[in-house]
């Protein structure tokens, strides 16, 4: 059974001979994955990154409504290219993927730090946020991992920083601009500390100046503009509030680019921030109410090791609540990938048709409804629209496995979990089509 | 492409019949009355959508958000020489004229943080506090009504948490995929015969589907669900269900797109035009039933009063709520207007609330769907005692 809860709850769906692979060392299987090198896979890399996309961008900022057009229909055009590519490359290295726990924590964090393309803006750099900004931090200490994210074109453009302003620097002084409290008010409420972290509305504005200067470099920037450089990202001092600013409760002295290293190191090690991460994972591989004992030992590990990603995520594969209970309802992209590693679907097109279902199925990769992510409960995703959607697709997908042999696809993807009257309805089904249909909707392969 | 579900208690084994639900109109529905409450995500900014011009600070706080009043093609419209209409409602300053709609300015929810996921979860769950439970107001006053599932609809693939609760609701959303055959529904519905919840899902799914396929017919010709046209296929769609003499009586649109935090012109602009051409589409698919028929819009808070420095606002209190339909006493701008003057802003950024939204819903609920208010302020509003329901909002 534990083989199963691995390659389903932690993994992404077991691969033909994966439970198999999986054996009895479980955990051991699961804790082999924590390595930066599984965590960028060749076809991810090829992609082209962010430099090289955001030189095809116009600016943002400048003459207002000439560059907006010029940007919208710049963003827009690159989106229309890029948005598809990206997408089947993630669901590629998802349903290739031999180390499907990693896969796991890409779209885990992804979502945790969410970029969405329901702005247009950002839409055509998730992929390169992801390679980027998320890939290279799974097994570093969050920290980096908040860093890299918050400070990366896709995330200053999604929030809004790229056009925030300090009011008293030389250019909002000039241009009578201000600040854009975007950004900061979701690195405290989402990233961080969470909501209940004990932050107020000068906190939200203290952080908003923190963060100014940081922008997404314009075409012909003159070089001496720039102050600092960062993964694709500049520091313009000139649109940086200048003065020393107070962030829950502690003055930072005017640094101009090192202050969001040290607001951020500060926010990180918050105990708020350890609780809200810890309860977030806990949610999401434990259970949509997690057993509070979880959450606090996943916290303690958090503090004790000043974030270690790896140390964590080992908490949480040593914990025995994350092995029993009921697991977890999947969501369209759980259940999608899941079906495309059973039947080993690995062919590039196929993983386009697996972006295409995700989006049927009301989970369009890389659109996220809001800057909060997806939901990661049961009750958002088990709707009777939804629910019935499924069943459409299942049985779509039947049609096309009518050689597959439904028990032995039973066998290799739920294994010894299938339910008396799951295996009777399929033994039973008029059809190896209906088998293989009933196979993905029951109640077994709808949960991990 | 017909949808083949309808054919399904035809071709039913006799056990899956039997597992079936009647098929009875609400010959007995506890109300001929219809609600739909549109939910603006992201936070609307009310004194966008509808302008206080006549304030003396309007112009000079607002800065190139503020709209002019000159009567041309980007001018305001105007209601009552004091507050107007954003120019991309033109349906709505109809209904206006006609006297089917009604504005409440300076709202807000007792919510005075600037979250929009708490925000947006305590205006559903119709507490004074963020996840404080897991049924949405809605929910409960259709339970209060007699809980019969069929009342309240969800126009979309997910059900929002104001009709999340004890009693069941269908859902309902354009279908993107070819319906799976009937025999293999029956199928599915044998394997769930122990699983209670996926059973009663799935049952309400297949119910909705029913009834979708007799009053919208097919979808396909709809065009693609995207988010510029999903609040327009969803509430021309919601209207030909609500009109359904056996149909539902309550149902939730959600519209998107109000975060304006950059380039509010030109987004603000978007989403009250997708808002506009939604609402016309849910007045003209409801037909003769729109007479019975109130819309309330919600909107988790507003904006700040000023502009931000990227040519929007971030998150404030206060804003505006529309109601409009055939039930409701409309050309009315009713509000205890709080002033735009710094002293008088909330914290000296966002307008102030000088009215409870829920003094606005449970005046609704109370006359539209005949809840007794003893009820409302204990189960659909716990503990809102205090926020009386403001009277003579709809005709009687």
């Amino acid at each position: 059974m534990t083989a199963i809860l691995a390659a389903n709850r932690f993994g992404l769906g077991a691969r033909p001979g994966e439970l198999k692979a999986i054996g009895g060392d479980p955990r051991g299987w699961l804790k082999a994955q924590l390595d930066l090198r599984n965590a960028t896979p060749a076809s991810i890399a090829a992609l082209p990154g962010t430099e090289a996309r955001l030189s095809t961008i116009p600016t943002l900022m400048g003459d207002p409504a000439e560059a907006q057009k010029k940007l919208a229909q710049a963003v827009l055009k690159a989106a229309r290219d890029q948005v598809p590519q990206d997408s089947a490359a993630r669901l590629q290295a998802a349903i290739t993927s031999k180390t499907p726990l990693v896969e796991r924590l890409v779209a885990f964090w992804s979502n945790h730090f969410t970029v969405s393309g329901a702005r247009p803006v950002a839409a055509g750099l998730i992929g390169p946020y992801e390679a980027e900004a998320i890939r290279p931090h799974l097994f570093g200490r969050f920290v980096d991992l908040l860093k890299a994210a918050t400070l990366h074109p896709a995330m200053l453009l999604y929030l809004d920083n790229a056009t925030s302003i300090g009011p008293n620097s030389r250019a909002g002084q000039r241009r009578d601009k201000g600040l854009n409290e975007n950004l900061a008010r979701e690195l405290m409420e989402l990233h961080t500390v969470g909501v209940d972290g004990g932050y107020t509305q000068s906190d939200v504005t203290e952080l908003a100046k923190i963060l100014t200067g940081w922008t997404i470099r314009r075409p012909n920037q003159p070089q001496r503009a720039i102050t600092a450089e960062r993964g694709g990202a500049v520091f313009l001092t000139a649109i940086h509030e200048p003065g020393d600013k107070t962030l829950l409760g502690k003055t930072y002295r005017d640094q101009g680019e090192n202050e969001v290293d040290a607001a951020l190191e500060d926010l990180a090690r918050r105990p708020a921030t350890a609780r809200f991460i810890a309860t977030k994972l806990a949610r999401h591989f434990i259970a949509d109410d997690p057993p509070q004992a979880a959450v606090t030992a996943l916290a303690e590990t958090f503090t004790k090791t000043d974030g270690d990603l790896t140390a964590v995520t080992a908490r949480l594969i040593d914990l025995d609540a994350a092995w029993t209970g009921d697991g977890k309802f999947r969501s369209p992209y759980d259940w999608v990938v899941a079906i495309f590693r059973a039947f080993a679907a690995d062919a590039p097109d196929r993983a386009q048709r697996a972006v295409q279902a995700m989006n049927q199925l009301g989970q369009r990769l890389y659109f996220a409804p809001s800057p909060a992510g997806w939901p990661d409960d049961s009750a958002s995703w088990l709707s009777p629209e939804s629910l019935l959607a499924r069943v459409d697709y299942a049985e779509a997908v039947g049609r096309t496995k009518s050689e597959s042999d439904p028990m032995q696809l039973a066998d290799l993807s739920v294994g010894p979990s299938l339910s008396t009257e799951s295996k009777l309805s399929i033994q039973r089904a008029p059809s190896r089509s209906d088998a293989v249909a009933l196979l993905l909707v029951s109640p077994e392969f709808l949960r991990r | 492409m017909l949808n083949r579900r309808h054919m399904l208690s035809l071709t039913g084994s006799l056990a899956v019949l039997a597992a079936l639900p009647a098929r009875l109109a609400l010959a007995d529905a506890p109300t001929d009355a219809r609600f739909v409450l549109a939910i603006q995500r992201g936070a609307m900014d009310g004194l966008h959508a509808v302008p206080p011009y006549a304030d003396p600070n309007y112009k000079s706080l607002r800065g190139n958000l503020a709209l002019t009043d000159n009567g041309d093609a980007e001018s305001l419209l105007d209601l009552d020489g004091k507050f107007g209409l954003h120019p991309k409602l033109p349906e709505l300053k109809a209904w206006y004229d006609q006297g089917e709609l009604l504005v409440v300015h300076a709202v807000a929810t007792p919510y005075r943080e600037r979250s929009h996921f708490d925000g947006q979860d305590l205006l559903e769950n119709g507490t004074a506090q963020p996840h404080a439970g897991n049924s949405g107001w809605l929910n409960r006053a259709i339970g209060l009504m007699g809980g019969d599932r069929r009342l309240g609809l969800a126009l979309g693939p997910e059900v929002p948490l104001a009709l999340r609760g004890d009693t069941a609701v269908a859902s309902w959303a354009p279908e993107k995929l070819p319906s799976a055959a009937p025999d293999f529904l029956n199928l599915v519905q044998a394997m769930y015969a122990k699983q209670p919840g996926l059973q009663a899902v799935l049952r309400q799914a297949i119910d909705a589907d029913q009834m979708a396929a007799q009053a919208v017919g097919s979808t396909s010709g709809m065009g693609a669900f995207r988010p510029g046209n999903a609040a327009h296929i969803l509430a021309e769609s919601g209207g030909k269900l609500l009109a359904q003499p056996n149909g539902p009586r309550i149902a939730v649109l959600e519209l998107q797109g109000w975060d304006t935090h950059t380039n509010q012109n030109g987004r603000m602009a978007q989403a009250l035009t997708q808002m506009n051409d939604a609402l016309a589409a849910l007045k003209a698919s409801l037909g003769p039933v729109w007479s019975k028929t109130v819309v309330m819009t919600a909107t988790e808070f507003g904006r700040t009063a000023r502009p931000n420095g990227s040519n929007g606002t971030d998150h404030g209190t206060a804003t505006a709520v529309f109601l409009g339909g055939g039930a409701v006493e409309g050309k009315r701008v009713i509000t205890h207007w709080p002033g735009l003057d710094s002293a008088q802003l909330y914290q000296n950024r966002d307008l102030a609330p000088t009215t409870d939204f829920r003094s606005i819903a449970k005046a609704v609920l109370q006359t539209q769907l005949g809840l007794p208010q003893d009820a409302l302020d204990r189960v659909v509003f716990p503990g809102s005692g205090g926020a009386k329901p403001l009277a003579d909002l709809l005709r009687v």
